[in-house]
């Protein structure tokens, strides 16, 4: 099972290390052909407007949309963004693959910047959260499945083979949501 | 339960060194208007640097360089989305506290401006908002770790738009950890001493091979391949100062003359994919001839010990 790692710009690396650690093979993506040698996708945290710009190139966008109608695929932040249907602060282009609105930095610039600790749904202790310049669901449509919420909010979603965070998993010690995606991808 | 975004404890620094985590692969890019900071955040920027003067026009103009007019940083805050940083002269506490009380994203303690004090540098630790600060040598870097920086931006020698010094630095900074890394445990007491940093970090160092905060490289970076050429020593993202809106040392490009805003944008999105795609020289041929000309620069060969910024820090 080889996963890879959207490597346009962002915390690419410690998703890399993350999956490394819990056994995956991870492998970083940079170009549109890569993404034929990789049967699943993490999109990182970073700036969502940079990773457009870069998908925006030699048809990348369209190659990526394809992917991730297809192949379990999780965003984490900027990734999450990425992956939404409906962008908002401001408004921008997305992927359309999730049925759910997401505004972004809506809690506020870096000063505002937090952990915490969100109950999931799959019971257990609480999972650390790591929210750096965060974005927000702000609303889930039919078929999502909010496995955690911060507040009134969610922030960890999952519809089918797809799963999106506002917060960073990868910058936490805590592994279990990237062994959550694992699973969802299957052996 | 929740950790707030305290200045101390491990939850704080973590989430000083998270931001950076977020801007690695990308290009910050110093921007003296909100006109500029647009096409920045158009172009790919991951951040930008507000500023009042580049470093090419200080070198210039000469004079005190002090921390920008908060009402400029204010409006280009309000204008991008992607983070907004701006500097504070070193061991100007006082600026940075107006810098934090802003809200800006980070803050660099930076050598470009004019020292406010020539033996201590700013307590970051103090601050819930980020720090970068530049540094030369392996023992700089620890120094400003210690003092709480969450960042180093290896110093080329900014406004000259000539990358000899990042990457004479960068090499230095990146051999100085190899050697740390074969060195035996009491070796690293009397290194520690020579590197005049705390031996706890030296230790750091040593074990896992690299700095223990994101290393990004600064300082005379003019064109794609420039970028091309600090990622590929190891820097993890890299700061664009006067390389993509200055014509030459002295003058910016104007951005409502459509030829000249054409230039910064090319250049912009040039070294945006140039970061990343560093490694792909087919990449770097593409994007270097979609670029009209670079910056006039100044040679550091031709700058007197005196007139360098770099050497300002201690």
């Amino acid at each position: 099972m080889k996963v890879g790692v959207l490597a346009l710009q962002g915390d690419f690396d410690a998703h890399r290390r993350r999956l490394q650690e819990l056994g995956a093979s991870a492998t970083l993506v940079r170009k549109p052909a890569q993404l034929d040698e990789v049967e699943a996708l993490v999109i990182p945290g970073g700036e969502s407007s940079t990773l457009l710009w870069h998908l925006e190139q030699h048809g990348f966008f369209h190659r990526l949309a394809e992917f991730v109608r297809a192949r379990p695929t999780f965003g984490t932040c900027a990734g999450a963004i990425l992956l939404a249907s409906e962008v908002a602060n401001p408004p921008q282009k997305s992927l359309g693959a999730m049925n759910i609105s997401v505004e972004r930095n809506a809690y506020g610039r870096q000063i505002n910047s937090f952990i915490g600790g969100v109950h999931w749904t799959r019971g257990g202790d609480p999972l650390e959260a790591v929210f750096i310049r965060a974005p927000r669901i702000t609303s889930v449509g039919e078929g999502v499945e909010v496995l955690a919420s911060e507040g009134s909010h969610p922030v960890l979603v999952q519809q089918g083979h797809l799963m999106a965070a506002t917060f960073h998993p990868e910058l936490s010690a805590d592994k279990r949501v990237h062994a959550a995606f694992l699973e969802l991808i299957g052996p | 339960m929740s950790e707030s975004n305290g200045a101390n404890g491990t939850g704080g620094l973590r989430l000083k060194t998270g931001l950076a985590e977020m801007l690695k692969g990308g290009v910050i890019m110093d921007v003296m208007s909100p006109a500029q900071a647009q096409v920045a955040e158009q172009a790919g920027a991951a951040a930008v640097m507000a500023l009042e003067r580049v470093p090419a026009i200080i070198r210039s103009e000469g004079g005190v360089a002090r921390m920008a007019n908060p009402k400029m940083i204010r409006e280009i805050m309000s204008t991008v989305a992607i983070p907004v940083m701006a500097k504070c002269r070193i061991g100007h506490f006082a600026e940075a506290q107006i810098l934090q009380a802003l809200g800006v994203d980070y803050i660099d303690e930076s050598e470009v401006l004019t020292p406010a004090d020539e033996a201590h540098h700013v307590d970051k630790h103090a601050f819930h908002i980020p720090f970068v600060c530049g540094a030369r040598n392996l023992g700089e870097a620890l120094r400003r770790i210690s003092e709480g920086a969450a960042m180093i931006r290896t110093k080329g020698e900014a406004g000259t738009g000539d990358v000899v010094h990042a990457v004479k630095h960068l090499r230095a900074i990146v051999q100085e950890m190899k050697i740390l890394t074969v060195l035996k445990e009491e070796e690293l007491y009397a290194r520690a001493k020579e590197l005049q940093a705390p031996y706890e970090l030296v230790r750091m160092v040593a074990r896992i091979g690299k700095l223990p905060v994101p290393n990004f490289s600064a300082g005379g970076i003019a064109t794609p391949a420039d970028a091309a050429l600090v990622m590929q020593l190891g820097a993890e993202a890299v700061f664009v100062g006067s390389g993509i809106f200055m014509k030459d040392g002295v003058t910016a490009l104007d951005l409502d003359r459509a030829e000249e805003r054409a230039c910064a944008e090319a250049r912009a999105r040039a070294i945006v994919r140039a970061t990343t795609h560093y490694d792909d020289p087919a990449v770097l041929l593409e994007v270097s001839e979609q670029v009209p000309s670079a910056m006039k620069g100044l040679a550091v060969a031709a700058l007197e010990e005196k007139a360098m910024l770099q050497t300002r820090g201690w």
